[in-house]
């Protein structure tokens, strides 16, 4: 009975209703914007990481690190790319 | 007919009228041709609705060679234009229309399908796969490619072409500057092809991946497998951007939002910041592939294994991660600060590093070759002086404080065609050459071969070499006349022999492959350059399965060492195997893209409507398709095997 249950998938599901749940806040109560924003960016981060390893399964199989390393490039060239353009249209514009 | 003035050019000329009647009459040509000749079922079968790698490879290969004549005829009428001073072939509006055009078709619609031909027809053969891991998305693919170059390449004649240059930089590319609808069709054309890419990318990483012969490891494979990896690698990660970019440009066009306006909160300085993010990572997406093939042209013809395989490998993905942090290069002077300036002064010159590495790899391994001058031996051997001068060059526009002096003129326009004519396009033709064998069973003419490649290396010197001087004395970019006090007139008129010299090759080429389907030998076995990986190892024809038994691999070059050291490749007994089935849907698909883009051009919403559920049914009929392949049964395989072997 226990391996039938998927109890990582149902707590899974539960933590991402809650983290929804925060980022309606954002709209209900009212913050500063840089409050704002920063529960927005970490709630949709932690949210992304759950669907991708939860309910995408992106660990569970031998290509475990062919994905890993993707997902990390990807957030590589991302970060780059938001900084980079940050220094040239505000930091040093 | 308030209607039909929308379809009517701008700037009507004597030429553009000219092409319309050639259009015109050249597809009515076709057309009875194909009817007369009853070759309908034929192409449908065998071509429209393939699925086969080595297929689609070759119609990406006749696409990119027919945008590659539509490119040239653009360049020549550039160059013949800036010939001398105050010339008036063309006027100031059709300069800009043919340099936007020869930019956009020579790029996106001749270098990517180029390379997306090598990639589909080498790629699975070199690592002994049967074809790749999506067939019916390489097909899509290829198809949505094939549309959205079809439909950039007719707005010349319908609308009028795109005039702000193949950057299409915003404000000029806006509603308020650009008030025909060719920037629609760059906004929409390229962006049909581009979604062809980015699968295109995703298929290929995945084949990669998955799909490799028995035993090979990741650091066993050929290094042209190597370069496509990397290179859709990158596709996977910039493309994206493109699509986002695109989006956002049509929105500001036809719905009048304001992400790139002047004012309202938008900014205009957003494109050419977003385009190059997208834009510098696409010209390592064009060069991997071209130094992908290079090391498997150099090894072969120098008879010896590739110097330093690690170090090959590593620079690509140092180059991959390095392409992403230097884009700000291409616009040094838009008013960022030095900090800005000097960082991505830095990573740039840093990724002539890696660079610089593979020319060295390069030179190690011809050092004590057996070095034998075939004609694509040849191509290499004129790229490498070449290109390290474009890289040099390059590295001084890296500099940022030195690049207010360079950016815009007519230095910048030689550096980018000294990196991509010796680099993209020689590896293209001189891979071609080398290919060429394997997919037609016949070899392409030596002497003649060699010919062009002296002539065009000849004419690129010519062609390219002055608008360096004439550049650094202060010749415009994108000007579409001079004056004759300017003295730039005798350059530039060697400029144009250069050109023209090009040209003279270009038809060389087309000449060979009509004299060699004539009189070339077509008895020429399977593995005619004695080259050293898989794909040489099968027969040639390639039969539709590739290979009938799946090799085995234990080594880099394992078709070389089953040649040389008594490596058993192919064990074991045929099986029957299992291969994907044809489908019409890709193409019907992408035809309806064909529509839906034409109606976003013209604004006219209900046909767009009509064609974006049109393309939503295809994609339900497909995920309610059950289509499991087929198996080729034992008896027709070894028919079709004994029948190859006796060609032989
Ligand atoms: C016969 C060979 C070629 C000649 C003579 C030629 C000539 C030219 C000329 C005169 C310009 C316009 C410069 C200006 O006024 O700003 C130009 C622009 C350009 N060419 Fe070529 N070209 C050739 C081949 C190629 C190839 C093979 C590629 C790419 C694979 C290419 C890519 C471009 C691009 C991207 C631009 C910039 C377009 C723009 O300003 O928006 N060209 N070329
Ligand atoms: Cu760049």
């Amino acid at each position: 009975m226990k391996e039938l249950f998927p109890i990582k998938q149902v707590m899974g599901f539960a933590f991402s209703l809650i983290l929804t749940a925060v980022a309606l806040l954002v709209y209900f109560l009212d913050m500063s914007f840089t409050a704002g924003i920063t529960i927005l960016l970490v709630t949709a981060f932690i949210q992304a990481g759950l669907q991708l390893v939860v309910f995408m399964h992106a660990g569970e199989t031998e290509d475990k690190g062919a994905i890993y390393s993707n997902v990390y490039f990807g957030i590589l060239v991302a970060l780059v790319t938001i900084f980079g353009t940050l220094l040239i249209f505000v930091w040093d514009m | 007919m308030d209607f039909f003035d929308r379809f009517a050019v701008p700037h009507p000329s004597f030429l553009i009228y000219a092409s319309m009647v050639a259009i015109g009459l050249t597809v009515i040509a076709v057309l009875v041709g194909i009817t007369y000749f009853k070759k309908w079922d034929y192409l449908w079968r065998e071509w429209l609705t393939t699925v086969d790698h080595k297929r689609i490879g070759i119609m990406y290969l006749i696409s990119a060679l027919l945008m590659l004549f539509r490119g040239g005829v653009d360049a020549i009428m550039l160059r013949a234009q800036l010939a001398i001073p105050d010339n008036k072939l063309l006027e100031s509006q059709h300069y800009n229309e043919v340099f936007s055009t020869h930019g956009v078709v020579m790029i996106l619609f001749m270098a990517m399908p180029f390379i997306m031909f090598f990639f589909n027809f080498v790629v699975p053969l070199q690592i002994g796969a049967r074809d790749v891991a999506f067939p019916r998305l390489n097909a899509i693919s290829f198809w949505l490619f094939f549309m959205g170059a079809m439909l950039f390449n007719i707005s010349f004649v319908i609308g009028g072409s795109p005039d702000a240059g193949w950057t299409s930089y915003f404000p000029l590319a806006g509603n308020d500057f650009s008030t025909s609808v060719g920037s629609n069709y760059y906004m929409i054309a390229i962006q049909i092809a581009g979604i062809g890419t980015l699968m295109t990318g995703i298929n290929f990483i995945t084949t990669i991946f998955k799909m490799r012969a028995p035993g090979m490891k990741l650091m066993q494979m050929p290094m042209f497998t190597w370069s496509a990896l990397i290179s859709n690698l990158i596709i996977v990660f910039a493309f994206p951007v493109l699509t986002v970019l695109l989006a956002m440009g049509t929105m500001d066009r036809l719905f009048d939002t304001k992400f790139f306006a002047i004012g309202d909160g938008g900014s205009d300085m957003l494109w050419a910041n977003l385009f190059w993010v997208w834009g510098h990572p696409e010209v390592y997406i064009l060069i991997l592939p071209a130094f992908g093939l290079f090391s498997e042209i150099i090894s072969t013809f120098a008879r010896r294994n590739l110097y330093g395989y690690k170090s090959m490998v590593a620079s690509m993905v140092v180059i991959s991660a390095f392409s992403f942090f230097v884009w700000a290069h291409h616009f040094f002077t838009m008013g960022q600060g030095a900090l800005a300036n000097s960082f991505f002064s830095i990573t740039t010159m840093a990724i002539a590093v890696p660079t610089g590495v593979k020319i060295f790899n390069w030179l190690f391994t011809l050092w004590k070759g057996k070095i034998e001058f075939t004609t694509p031996m040849l191509y290499a051997m004129h790229f490498l002086p070449l290109f390290t001068l474009g890289g040099v060059t390059g590295v001084m526009l890296a500099m940022s404080a030195a690049d207010y002096q360079y950016h815009n003129t007519m230095f910048l326009v030689a550096h980018f065609h000294n990196v991509i004519i010796p680099g993209v396009v020689y590896a293209m033709l001189g891979g071609l050459t080398y290919y060429w064998p394997k997919m037609f069973g016949f070899m392409l003419n030596e002497r003649i071969g060699k010919w062009t490649v002296w002539l065009m290396s000849i004419g690129f010197v010519l062609a390219f070499i002055p608008m360096y001087i004439t550049g650094l004395d202060g010749q415009a970019r994108r000007m579409y006349t001079y004056s004759e006090a300017t003295g730039f007139g005798p350059l530039n008129m060697v400029a144009f022999i250069g050109a023209g010299i090009m040209a003279i090759s270009f038809a060389l080429l087309v000449y060979n492959i009509y004299y060699s389907v004539r009189y070339s030998p077509r008895n020429i076995g399977n593995d005619p350059w004695n080259a050293r990986t898989l794909e040489w190892a099968t027969h040639t024809p390639v039969p539709e399965y590739n290979f009938a038994v799946m090799p085995q691999v234990k080594s880099t070059e394992a078709f070389w060492d089953a040649k040389k050291n008594g490596h058993e490749i192919f064990k074991g007994k045929i099986e029957k195997i299992h291969m994907p089935n044809s489908s019409g849907l890709p193409f019907i698909m992408s035809c309806i893209f064909f529509v839906f883009g034409f109606s976003m051009i013209f604004s006219i919403w209900p046909l767009a409507i009509i064609s974006l559920l049109g393309i939503l049914g295809c994609l339900v009929y497909r995920s309610f398709e059950k289509d499991h392949g087929h198996y080729i049964p034992v008896e027709e395989i070894e028919e079709t095997e004994t029948k190859l072997r006796g060609a032989k």
